[in-house]
């Protein structure tokens, strides 16, 4: 029941973040429409801005967005107008639907590919530091792990290229054609997200170890080791499943600079690009995307508290 | 046997003091108030105190630079300006330009001294906006309760929601024309100049306030329930005063410890904002736009090192720097952990 | 947490299954990189670079299509013409042989058909400007008139058509190969509005056909077997990369997984002076320019002395040799020498006395007093080439250090710039122009008072006049001299814009690899000619 209730409340806010991401793209200097050669007359710019409906005023142009305006045309008659959502300025030939149904699944895969990665590394390298905490497995695996979370990703990407695809010939340096050319782009993607899962693991883990119950199962007499890995990790992977939400988001979403650099045809170099060029539709289309699956993701997150931690109800 | 099942409140200090002292001791357990004790465990952390020493030789070469550069004879101030340009594009590290040169001549250790200036207001002034916004924001939701506590949480999860690089650009980009429009009304160009950074700042940090709050309000709600604001409410004392001397002193270590954990996702923030050219413009520049230009030599031909092995390896010394010190406030403020 | 490493294996392995899904498909023959990705591929529309590079000469033709060694025009959709004696009527004859790729005979109402649509005001072309040479062509175009039976284009009969020019054009034979003066599909167009690029099968004219375009990912091009020199035209597939980023293309060229890099922005800066050396670099003159944009609305830029003081301050030798490093030649005019039928006059060169005494004159001595300014120029997202950047960098420390003048920097987005041109909202900026065909006037008219491409604010009759009266001469020699007389008036007396270089474009490719690809000033590269010769050696070096 408290699920389905936040569904229900999902749908107001996914209307504010809307309202809001459209306010905020038309706010933003520079039309999708200046072009480099002036238009050969003002009609023609006219004729322009009036096809895409860009004189009207916003709030006009936001009920459009959804489909709910009527037009009428030259003989008198109302006709419904479609859905502006579907309508890209920058991409006059494509439909955002079709769009975004080729690069989504593209970044998407990306994304998961680089969750694992973040979590088959993350995850034991916490679990260690925090077995072996205050020696040196500690202060090596902590200093990877926040060195892996101060290095800025355009600088990751390349390095890897430039170790990987040139020097060793191991990889192919950019695009996306077969499982071979997805390794390194997640790599680089899921390495800060690594480095991450490990310090909340990490932390997790020592705070979970002072808690009472931890207390009662030393003094049940369970050996240290597992009495961390049976009882402690699932407690204590509750800050990263937490934190698991909106990373996943991101990644799912693309990342804008690994799609960049390694040619990725993937969602992140639209959204940003939107965002820079003015393309009001595909701006707010994405963002109530990002959106969508942040709550989507969340609500998971919540659920799986429940079947982690019995300690969690929810009324 | 009791022993062990004590060890999880050994670091307190009534039990330190009691051990030492035996049951039956009659002299007073002395008393360390809590900031004390933490910076005694802060100490007993050498990663950390490493740290802080590097930052505050850090800050004390950034201030120190400009004045030796003023009182330096004139060959020596013109090679080490930053913004002067010269013939000798590209040259190695050497006696003369100690970090070597780039595209423009310019002396890369000049630069990436100058560079930190505004990398590190970057942070720290994001860091503090994000700091006051997210603990008022925090506190009040929390200290309130209710209805009002349930208006502010919703706001912020609206915001959570926002991908936040959406906002950042059109923060940029439309302050930037109106500050251009201001500009053209007749405010000096410079004062322009300033405040674009400025506006950067406050880009910044006015996306990173959002986890603030939440912290913050949880750590309040958690306090207000405790039994010294009972007994302040019973005294009559208002909810400013409860916020102002109870509340808020006590959250001040966890605010503490993000403040340090939030400066370098800021700084980096500022970084990838560079790479898509919304950083801090020319001629300023910042270890970002720095790295931006230098990751270009990362490249199969030519690799001219210095221009991205220096700014990269200080701003992730930085980094680290901070992190460790975060880290290390953390564990010390936090008496549950060892 | 071996559960964990479970579930993660478990992701790994769907991923894998999921990535089968990548497709399979034949590799093309040969793989270019274009350096963006196009807005459309609608040739009456589109209107910037990497739109042409796919679209001219190759999914649609006109009746004219240019040299690929020359950039002269040649004989495409038309075998041949007349042309009046007093070169204002075109007779075009067609081929007889020609069909649609899906089979349909293509006629001259094709013809006739394209062009109005091209020139309509609802389909606001950014080249309907092209059509102003034609009789009644400006009226059509800006809305005076409403029939399209006035414009002079005509379809005598089904092979045969006659277009009748306002005054003598001796370019416009050059126009006709140009995208927007291509033959589109009527009837996929009717039926399909906006999105008839989408249409499958989708007919085109020229050698290639659309395989299929995703955005930002490839547009695919097939060989069309029905055109009309398919013959000749040797390869089967050919992609195209759009990429932003200059590293990521010398990655992939180094790697071998792409053959030809197009554009000089993909080539990192930085590296110019060591890949120069190389034999797959292939230089050549570009036609077009590079140069400041002044404000002449805005004071202390009304007066010329101020423009011209500005002009001379500027080592334009440096800025090639130090910053743009791939042989570009310094500017003093705005037309190119290269340009056909014209030799420049000369403009205003490196005088920094010179420069002082003009501001002194212009009531700024040693630059006190004089205004700080604002320099715009447009960022580039994503590691892109920062080359505007650096020039401004330079052009600031010249400017200082030979006036005394301060100028600031500023930097804002491609689409910012480009509004701030049209509304007047700058006070300097970057700015380059390149030519759309082979004649000086594609230069030379962007500055007449009316023009919407001179976005500078400076009118001067006596110019207006001076183009006018050049665009109306058969001789052209006579042609010639008034335009160097009109250019000499821009560039060296009154000066809204300072020239800085003139382009020099890039093509990296291995000529033992790649043939049929060849450099000219319109960078201009029918890709019909294009092969890969030995395809074994293609296999052996990308792994």
């Amino acid at each position: 029941m408290y699920f389905v209730r936040r569904l229900i409340f999902a749908i107001p806010l996914l209307l504010v973040i809307s309202s809001l991401a459209f306010a905020l793209v038309h706010l933003a200097p520079g039309g999708p429409f200046d072009r480099e050669r002036a238009p050969a007359s003002p009609e023609i710019e006219r004729n322009l801005r009036a096809a895409y409906h860009l004189d009207e005023p916003v709030w006009k142009q936001y009920l459009r967005f959804f489909g709910l305006v009527w037009d009428r045309d030259a003989d008198g008659r109302w006709h419904h107008a479609p859905a502006s959502f579907n309508i890209s300025y920058k991409y006059r030939s494509h439909r955002v639907s079709d769009i975004v149904g080729q690069a989504l699944p593209v970044s998407m895969t990306l994304g998961v590919l680089a969750f694992g990665f973040a979590m088959c590394v993350g995850l034991p390298l916490g679990f260690i530091t925090a077995a072996r905490r205050g020696r040196w497995p500690d202060y090596a695996g902590s200093f990877l792990a926040i060195l892996a979370v101060c290095v800025p990703g355009f600088v990751v990407g390349p390095l890897l290229i430039l170790i990987f695809s040139i020097k060793l010939h191991w990889l192919p340096v950019a695009l996306w054609e077969s499982p071979a050319h997805m390794i390194l782009p997640a790599i680089a993607l899921g390495l800060f997200f690594s480095g991450k899962i490990a310090r909340l693991f990490r932390e997790g883990l020592l705070a979970t170890v002072q808690s009472e119950f931890i207390a009662a199962a030393r003094a049940k007499g369970l050996g240290e080791n597992r009495l961390l890995l049976k009882h402690a990790v699932r407690i204590a992977i509750l800050p990263v499943v937490s934190f698991s939400g909106p990373m996943l988001a991101d990644l799912l979403t693309g990342s804008f600079v690994i799609e960049n650099i390694f040619q990725i045809p993937g969602i992140g170099v639209f959204f940003i690009n939107s965002a820079l060029n003015s393309d009001y539709t595909v701006a707010v289309d994405l963002a109530l995307l990002y959106a969508i699956l942040l709550i989507v993701l969340n609500l998971m997150v919540d659920f799986s508290y429940t079947l982690l931690d019995p300690r969690v109800k929810y009324e | 046997m009791s022993e062990s099942g004590n060890s999880g409140r050994a670091g307190s200090p009534l039990a330190a003091a009691k051990a030492e002292n035996g049951a039956h001791g009659v002299t007073r357990p002395t008393y360390i108030s809590p900031g004390r004790n933490a910076w005694q465990r802060f100490r007993r952390n050498r990663l950390a105190v490493l740290s802080a020493w590097y930052l505050a030789f850090l800050l004390l070469a950034i201030f120190a630079w400009p004045m030796v550069l003023k009182l330096s004879d004139a060959t020596f101030a013109q090679a080490h300006n930053p913004d002067q340009l010269s013939d000798a594009q590209f040259s190695t590290p050497s006696a003369q330009h100690w970090f070597g040169t780039d595209l423009h001549g310019r002396d890369l250790f000049s630069r990436v001294l100058f560079g930190a200036q505004i990398s590190l207001l970057v942070g720290v002034v994001g860091a503090g906006i994000s700091l006051v916004i997210g603990v008022l924001w925090g506190a009040i939701a929390g200290y309130v309760g209710g209805r009002t506590d349930s208006i502010l949480m919703r706001i912020v999860d609206v915001l959570y929601s926002l991908p936040t690089i959406i906002f950042v650009i059109v923060l940029i980009t439309t302050l930037g024309e109106m500050l251009k429009q201001s500009h053209f009304v007749g405010s000096s160009p410079a004062l322009a100049g300033v405040l674009r950074v400025t506006l950067l700042f406050v880009g910044l940090g006015a996306v990173s306030w959002l986890t603030m709050a939440r912290i913050v309000r949880g750590q309040v709600l958690s306090l207000r329930s405790r039994a010294f604001v009972d007994a302040s409410r019973a005294l009559g004392a208002g909810p400013v005063r409860i916020l102002a001397r109870h509340i808020i002193p006590n959250i001040f270590g966890i605010v503490i410890t993000y403040l340090a954990l939030t400066m370098p996702a800021i700084i980096l923030y500022e970084s990838f904002l560079s790479y898509l050219g919304l950083g801090v413009q020319p001629p300023m520049a910042s270890w970002g736009t720095l790295i931006a230009e230098g990751v270009g030599q990362i490249n199969p031909i030519r690799i001219y090192w210095w221009l991205i092995a220096f700014p990269g390896g200080v701003l992730v010394t930085t980094l680290l720097a901070l992190n460790f010190l975060g880290d290390g406030l953390r564990d010390a403020w936090d008496v549950k952990s060892k | 947490m071996w559960r964990n490493s479970f579930c993660c294996l478990l992701v790994f392995a769907a991923c894998l299954l999921d990535s089968g899904c990548v497709r399979r498909e034949p590799p093309a023959d040969v793989t270019l990189i274009n350096n963006a990705e196009p807005e459309t591929l609608d040739p009456a529309i589109l209107s910037g670079i990497p739109e042409f590079r796919i679209v001219m000469g190759n999914l649609f033709e006109g009746l004219t299509r240019l040299d690929p060694k020359t950039a002269r025009p040649i004989p495409g959709l038309a075998q041949g013409w007349d042309i009046s004696p007093d070169s204002c009527t075109y007779t075009f004859y067609l081929r007889t042989n020609l069909v649609w790729s899906t089979g349909e005979p293509l006629t001259a109402d094709d013809i006739v058909w394209s062009w109005l649509r091209a020139a309509s005001p609802a389909t606001a072309s950014d080249y309907a400007g092209e059509f102003f040479y034609l009789k009644n062509g400006e009226d059509f175009v800006t809305g005076k008139i409403k029939n399209p039976a006035l414009v002079g284009v005509h379809a005598v009969d089904k092979f045969t058509v006659r277009v009748e020019l306002t005054h003598p054009t001796p370019f416009f034979l050059d126009l006709c190969a140009l995208p927007v003066m291509s033959v589109v599909p009527r009837q996929t167009i009717e039926k399909y509005g906006d999105r008839w690029l989408m249409a499958q099968p989708l007919p085109v004219s020229g050698p290639f056909e659309l395989a299929y375009w995703r955005p930002n990912d490839k547009v695919r091009l097939k060989k069309n077997p029905l055109y009309w020199d398919a013959a000749n035209t040797p390869s089967q597939l050919i992609d195209i990369l759009p990429l932003g980023s200059p590293d990521t293309a010398l990655n992939l060229y180094e790697n071998g997984q792409v053959d030809i890099v197009l554009d000089r922005t993909l080539v990192p800066g930085e590296l110019l002076d060591l890949l120069r050396k190389r034999p797959d670099f292939h230089p050549f003159n570009y036609l077009g320019t590079y140069f400041i944009r002044l404000n002449v609305t805005h004071k202390p830029f009304d007066d010329p002395r101020v423009r011209r003081a500005l002009a001379l301050a500027i080592d334009k030798e440096l800025i090639v040799a130090k910053i743009t490093r791939a042989g570009e030649r310094p500017a003093a005019t705005l037309v190119p020498p290269w340009t056909a039928n014209y030799a420049s006059p000369p403009g205003l060169g490196y005088d920094p006395a010179l420069a002082r005494t003009l501001l002194a004159e212009a009531g700024y001595p040693g630059g006190k007093g004089f205004p700080r300014f604002e320099y715009m120029f447009d960022a580039a997202a994503g590691g892109g080439s920062k080359i505007h950047q650096d020039i401004a960098i330079e052009l600031q420390q010249m400017w200082r250090d030979n006036l005394g003048i301060q100028m600031d920097l500023r930097q804002v987005e491609w689409k910012v710039l480009l509004g701030s041109y049209s509304h007047l909202d700058y006070e300097t900026a970057r700015s380059s122009w390149i030519g759309d065909y082979n004649d000086a006037n594609t230069f030379l008219d962007c500055f007449t008072s009316n023009n919407g491409n001179n976005r500078t604010g400076w009118k001067n009759t006596r110019y207006d006049a001076l183009i006018s009266e050049a665009n109306g001469q058969t001789d052209l020699k006579k042609r010639e001299q008034l335009f160097q007389q009109a250019e000499t008036l821009l560039v060296h007396d009154e000066m809204p814009i300072i020239p800085i270089f003139y382009y020099a474009g890039l093509n990296y490719f291995d000529t033992n690899r790649i043939q049929g690809f060849f450099q000219n000033i319109l960078d201009d590269h029918p890709l019909e000619y294009l092969r890969k010769a030995n395809p074994k050696s293609k296999a052996q070096s990308s792994n």
